[in-house]
């Protein structure tokens, strides 16, 4: 299956017009395609390499450096401190916490996304591309307003305790809870999961799934033994796009989590904007990027580039 | 290859309601907040009757209005900056073969993978750093300088979409009839990836408009966008102007993001 995805390797096609084609031609065609390549890509290249690689750096470099006494970052002396601090039980709670956090939403995401993207797949070649529109739209829309809906809807007497009321439940409290956080980020990152789960199922062969109901499986083994393992690069794919944004999160438990929800995320802003401990919320940074590139691997590896 | 087909029975039925619910799951919300942006009440969750109060309330704060423009100022510089530099770059990566095309087009997919929080800090550090030594405040040009930097890679990816799906013997045809490589591309490609210059510059407006996270870290001497202002009274304590200024960002959003999808399914000269 992997091959599927794997980009065509185009080869170099030099350019010739009227002239003949000796070795010695073509290669300095090629040799001229190199550098305007390059020339055309530069600015880019450049641009990403002083505003993302250096800062990506920086990051690494505070890491090993030790707190001074103003709250900034000494950059003479260097040391793994920040990385035993990260051994500590607080940490340790926190990384749990996120870590369990993110897997509920995943999870949660799957479920729901599954039926959705496969139903997509089976429809109308026009409907599925308005199915599709209406996902992308809340997709790319601002994450910020979209997590605070759900602090209206939670809000003291608002919209949610006065439909439960209706219903005959208590009281209810889910703002400021783990439940919110989770909500807000199945909210959030949903699309992140049908997206690419939709464009593993709809590339599978309908005929594979009628063969074997022909063979008598029944929906369900035909699903254990053909849907699902042909769907799983878009399974991993999608887990890993909700995963690795919900490990960082930190909108999200700023407004609907409350005290004793905090997450990577929003744990490591703590330590840049209050606490000011820069190596050490730098050391946390960078095991969260390390984590996030292993991901990444995994990732184009195994689903290929499906948004 | 054919698709799967469509089931029967029951089985329809079920897949049809859970698709239906999904939709209701990602627009009730943002049904129950325009409602309530429009709320005669001091409580944002609850209903005291109808009122655009909060819409002018809005339109007269002048710490909002101000936010506002910064937040307009930064996203067209980001957009018109990363335009440029994300068609480049997927022209590069596109239709030549270069030392180093590797690791570029690593480079240009990190600022979209990578959670917000983490490049947040990544340009917190740098800037902190670069200020040190050059001696510069933070600002307008430190957020448009990170905006420019993520916004590049959606640009670079929706290009290269359009690219790929483009057929190249459109411009070798042009060759052949002794067009020079640029005029080729002048005449031919560019008009033919003009859709898709325009959605991803849609886009990248609309990442630059919505931006807290990174824009919060970077900002300095007051400066403040608009999604960074709401954020922080949002942690201050609520009121039913923010659903007012949330319903606002919503709907600039959600245009946008419609104008983009819509210009990336343009045809080629439909868009000049």
């Amino acid at each position: 299956m992997a091959a599927v995805f794997e980009r065509d390797e185009i080869d170099v096609e030099p350019f010739i017009h009227g002239e003949e084609a000796t070795p010695e031609f073509e290669a300095a065609n090629i040799a001229q395609d190199r550098r305007r390549g390059l020339l055309i890509a530069l600015p880019a290249y450049l641009y990403l390499l002083v505003f993302f690689a250096i800062p990506l750096l920086t990051v690494v470099v505070y890491s090993f450096a030790t707190r001074d006494r103003f709250g900034g970052a000494d950059l003479t002396s260097f040391n793994l401190d920040s990385y035993v601090e990260l051994n500590d039980q607080l940490i340790r709670t926190i990384i749990l916490r996120s870590a369990g956090l993110a897997i509920l939403t995943t999870l949660i995401c799957l479920v729901v996304s599954y039926p959705f993207a496969y139903y997509m797949a089976t429809r109308s070649e026009t409907a599925r591309n308005v199915m599709l529109v209406f996902v992308m739209i809340p997709f790319w829309t601002n994450f910020l307003v979209r997590n605070y809906a759900w602090y209206v809807i939670l809000g003291t007497d608002g919209p949610l305790s006065r439909v439960a009321e209706f219903l005959g439940f208590g009281p209810t409290r889910v703002l400021f809870t783990q439940s919110a956080v989770v909500l807000g980020l199945v909210y959030g990152f949903l699309p992140f999961m049908i997206l690419p789960l939709y464009a593993s199922i709809e590339r599978i062969d309908g005929r594979l799934i009628e063969a074997s109901r022909d063979l008598y499986a029944n929906g369900l083994q035909s699903f254990r033994h053909v849907l699902w393992p042909l769907s799983l690069p878009g399974v991993i794919a999608g887990s890993i796009l909700v995963f690795i944004p919900s490990l960082g999160a930190y909108v999200t438990p700023q407004i609907l989590g409350g005290t004793g929800t905090s997450m990577l995320g929003s744990y490591i802003v703590t330590q840049f904007l209050t606490a000011r401990n820069l190596p050490f919320g730098a050391a946390m940074s960078t095991v969260l990027m390390v984590f996030m590139l292993a991901a990444t691997i995994i990732y184009f590896r195994k689903g290929g580039r499906t948004l | 290859m054919s698709g799967i087909t469509e089931p029967r029975g029951w089985t329809k039925g079920a897949l049809a309601a859970t698709s239906w619910l999904v939709y209701f799951f990602f627009y009730a919300p943002i049904l129950v907040l325009i409602i309530f942006s429009f709320s005669d009440s001091r409580n944002a969750s609850v209903w005291g009757g109808f009122t655009t109060s909060w819409y002018s309330d809005f339109a007269s704060d002048s710490e909002l209005t101000g936010a506002l423009w910064n937040s307009l100022r930064i996203a067209v510089v980001a957009t018109l900056v990363s335009v440029v530099l994300g068609t480049m770059s997927a022209i590069a990566l596109e239709r030549f073969r270069f030392r180093g095309q590797r690791v570029f087009d690593a480079l240009l997919y990190l600022p979209v993978i990578i959670p917000d929080v983490t490049m947040a800090v990544m340009l917190l550090l740098f800037f902190a750093q670069a200020a040190n030594w050059f001696g510069f405040s933070k600002g307008f040009g430190t957020i448009a300088l990170s905006h420019i930097a993520f916004c590049i890679s959606f640009v670079s990816i929706v290009v290269r979409a359009r690219l790929a799906g483009m057929d190249d013997k459109l411009e070798e045809a042009a060759m052949d009839l002794y067009a020079s490589r640029w005029q080729a591309f002048r005449h031919v490609t560019l008009p033919l990836i003009m859709p898709g210059i325009l959605g991803g510059g849609l886009l990248a407006m609309t990442l630059s408009l919505d931006d807290v996270v990174i824009t919060q870290f970077v900002t300095g001497g007051g400066w403040s966008t608009l999604p960074v202002y709401v954020f922080s009274l949002i942690r201050k304590g609520v009121t039913p102007l923010i659903n007012a200024v949330s319903v606002v960002m919503l709907v600039a959003s959600m245009v946008l993001v419609a104008l983009s999808l819509l210009a990336q399914r343009l045809r080629g000269d439909d868009a000049i």
